[in-house]
């Protein structure tokens, strides 16, 4: 329990006007579903249903892309780079200006702390924006040809986990090097992207250039294997990936996933231990662990593995779990009542293997998804809460002696999207980095984003980078 | 029958084949000496390791000339060979991964000096291979080997071209570097021996990624002694492993190999065939290029092949006092 007793600090809901529903966002409007379903989306803290908003079927799908091709053909893809710029500039500016409304309407629909929708997630959102407006008229020098074209239709996949900014990641790119867009968000988190269709009508983005369509996994497919979309962008788990490359084999379709991971974290017996608990709490704990390239499995040198746990639990300890509006929280709200149940039953699988759990004492709330931030400790390699992405607030515990033994040890997965190295030596930094496989390595720090950083996996955890010049790539065509 | 040519620059002038001298075949001239010289015929095998097996299958099919002539019996690779091709591949990436960018361009380089020396040779396995006239496939010969030079210089520059450092917004040292993905399994194009052989390889290892390489169906035999100069040109061995035989046999197994990283489908003529290869290779998330039909092997390549199979890797760490 913390130790010191906070008043609550809640951040105010007045800023934001969730409608009772929503349209599509087709061809510059809202428009309602042509088949009628619908689904409901509710706030993972309250269980209070927020809003109803459209399943899109077949033919809305349809209508999307035919308004993002018309779009592409007509204006977009014909447009000079300084113009889609500028664009791109007005979109940045006006996330800029809703920030606080947006913050908060992004806690309320996905669960996480409002500190972190408030000083990561939009921030960020804005910042990729005009990072990717400035490149829009130097495609020429960015290291894909000397003229370089858009490649036309790009559909696009997102997330739950951080909705607004894998929606940034993957619109601003794309809308830069001169392409179109029919964008799905996660079925338990649209409300922010269809704000972002209210942001795209402030800015007066041509018609049908952005195009947002909700839905879930079955508007997902039909948007990725629609015939007339001629790029897929996919972040979400290895197995819906494997499915959809499968299904764009034989095409022309240019494809791009960001998948599943399962980093390991490894804290060598030199590393400033303080800082590599922050890290590893950080690497964890951080959106509730629902974090493709979290550093869930903690390695940690032996020979200072007793102290390291001594603090981090008692760091665990202080975390504060409640309420996502909350200025003072630390852990929000799971996102949906089919993660919650994925989370419990790998814990159990955990300790039916023989691992030791450990959490702090943690009161969850009587209604909504929570799950308190959970340790194990006695972990192998061949145990599933070493094997598998669980995507929650658990940290498996392995430990090793030697350097060669925590390299093979952080690469004896399928994955491949990221891993932590801490250690005060440098030489020993650059080293382990070279040999981890891994497509993002954080050295004495975790968890860090920027647009112009690159960030993507080896291995099953992908293909293609986002952020910075090679996020380009993807988007051009060759 | 002409004699072979010495070589300009001084080396002793190149077998040929069995083929030219003891059987017709096109182009050859019919002024044989009647006292011919009983050819010793070259057994062409596997290329694994840095050694030359037999498939472990025992088999072996006929090649033919572009007109039909018989040329030579070549080992026929089967799935254990696929197998044991990858292992020895992944066991190589190490060494080769590890090297120095300089040592990896060195040998390259190594390997355009050796198959200079081979001119004639590949000449003229080339001609009869393809049905080419003697000019055209001096011209794809020429082509290869200045292919290979112009690949070997990118050795220790590709990592300047494609990577950089990022400009983030706060106090840290964020650099992206390229790094080769692993093993990579090529399915070499069918119709152009050499020149597109050379346009395939050579980018998968010159950026430090191993091989497996299956050759062209019909005309198999400019990979063999291409196989045998990479023998003697300090290539270690397992970095490039070639088989011969039947691709439709062969690359399924290789491109639904769990240990494999990326795949060059290239060869795969057939549509319908590089669509089940992609959608086998699907299973591990390979890297997958597509072939491309109207691809010009004569054209300087961009940086594509390359860049497919290198793995952008991005290392933050704070700064500060």
């Amino acid at each position: 329990m913390p130790t010191f007793e906070y008043a609550p600090a809640p951040e105010s809901r007045s800023i934001v006007d969730i409608r009772s529903s929503y349209g599509l966002f087709i061809n510059g409007e809202f428009v309602d579903g042509r088949s009628g379903d619908t689904r409901k989306t509710v706030n993972p803290a309250s269980e209070e249903v927020l809003a109803e908003v459209v399943e899109a079927g077949e033919a809305d799908v349809d209508a999307a892309v035919a308004a993002a091709r018309h779009a592409y053909d007509q204006v977009w893809g014909r447009m000079r780079g300084a113009d889609r710029a500028k664009y791109l500039y007005r979109i940045a500016r006006v996330v800029q200006e809703r920030a606080r409304e947006l913050a908060v309407l992004e806690s309320i629909d996905n669960g996480k702390p409002i500190r972190e929708s408030r000083d990561v997630d939009i921030p960020l959102v804005a910042a990729h924006f005009f990072y990717y407006a400035g490149w829009a008229d130097k495609l020429k020098h960015a290291g894909f040809g000397e003229n370089p074209r858009p490649i036309g239709v790009a559909g696009q996949v997102i997330p739950w986990n951080f909705p607004l900014l894998m929606l940034a990641w993957k619109i601003a790119p794309a809308l830069a090097a001169g392409n179109t867009v029919v964008l799905k968000p996660a079925e338990t988190t649209p409300l922010t992207a269809l704000a972002f269709a209210e942001i795209c009508q402030q800015a007066e983005l041509p018609p049908g250039a952005v195009n947002i369509i909700t839905g879930g996994g079955e508007t997902g497919r039909l948007l990725v294997e629609h015939p007339d979309v001629d790029k897929v962008a996919f972040t979400g788990s290895t197995e819906v990936g494997r499915a959809i490359a499968k299904s764009v084999a034989g095409s022309q379709k240019r494809l791009t996933l960001e998948l599943g991971g399962k980093a390991a974290n490894i804290v060598f017996d030199d590393a400033a231990i303080d800082q590599a608990v922050e890290g590893i709490v950080n690497g964890i704990f951080f959106n509730q662990g629902h974090v493709c390239c979290a550093g869930s499995r903690l390695l940690v040198q032996e020979s200072i593995a007793e102290p390291l746990l001594d603090r981090l639990k008692r760091r665990m300890a202080l975390l504060r779990l409640g309420d996502p509006l909350d200025k003072n929280t630390d852990i929000g709200a799971i996102n949906s009542a089919a993660q919650l149940e994925r989370i419990r039953e790998l814990s159990s699988a955990g300790e039916a293997e023989g691992a030791d759990r450990w959490s702090p004492p943690c009161e969850l709330p009587a209604r909504g998804f929570w799950f308190a931030p959970t340790l194990f400790t006695g972990v192998s390699q061949a145990h599933r809460i070493a094997r598998e992405e669980i995507f929650g607030p658990v940290l498996s515990v392995l430990t090793f002696r030697t350097p060669a033994e925590a390299v093979e040890k952080a690469n004896n997965t399928p994955y491949g999207l990221s891993a932590g190295v801490w250690t005060e030596k440098g030489s020993r930094i650059l080293a382990i980095a070279d040999q981890l496989r891994a497509g993002v390595v954080w050295a004495n720090t975790f968890n860090k984003f920027d647009p112009a950083s690159p960030f993507g996996g080896y291995k099953e955890s992908g293909y293609g980078r986002e952020g910075g010049r090679h996020g380009l790539e993807a988007y051009l065509a060759h | 029958m002409h004699p072979p040519k010495a070589d300009p620059q001084g080396a002793p002038p190149p077998v040929h084949p069995p083929k030219a001298q003891s059987r017709p075949s096109a182009g050859a001239d019919s002024s044989t000496p009647a006292a011919s010289r009983l050819a010793v015929r070259k057994t062409y095998k596997l290329f694994i390791g840095g050694a030359f097996p037999r498939s472990e299958s025992g088999r072996s099919y006929v090649v033919s000339s572009a007109e039909g002539e018989f040329l030579a019996n070549a080992a026929q690779a089967s799935r254990k060979d696929v197998r044991d091709a990858v292992k020895v591949a992944r066991g190589a990436v190490a060494a080769w991964a590890g090297a120095t960018a300089y040592n990896r361009g060195q040998v390259l380089y190594r390997i355009a000096e050796m198959l200079e020396g081979r001119r004639a040779q590949f000449v003229d396995e080339v001609r009869v291979g393809e049905g080419l006239g003697k000019s055209a496939a001096e011209s794809a010969v020429n082509a290869a080997i200045d292919r290979w030079v112009w690949y070997a210089g990118w050795s220790d520059k590709i990592a300047q071209v494609y990577g950089n450092a990022n400009p983030v917004a706060g106090p840290y040292f964020n650099l992206t570097s390229p790094e080769p993905t692993g093993v990579v399994g090529v399915l070499a194009p069918q119709d152009s021996s050499l020149l597109g052989l050379v346009s395939v390889l050579a980018p998968v290892i010159v950026t430090g990624n191993t091989c497996v390489v299956l050759a062209s169906d019909a005309r198999p035999l400019p990979a063999i002694t291409l196989a045998e100069v990479l023998a003697t040109s300090d290539l270690p061995g397992g970095v490039v492993n070639l088989l011969t035989g039947q691709v439709a046999e062969t690359a399924p197994w290789l491109a639904g190999h769990m240990d494999v990283n990326a795949i060059d489908l290239t060869g795969a003529s057939d549509p319908g065939f590089a669509t089940d290869l992609e959608v086998a290779a699907a299973e591990n998330l390979k890297r997958v290029v597509r072939p491309d039909h109207s691809e010009d092997w004569t054209a300087e390549p961009g940086l594509d092949r390359m860049l497919a199979f290198l793995e952008p890797k991005t290392v933050w760490h704070p700064k500060g006092i």
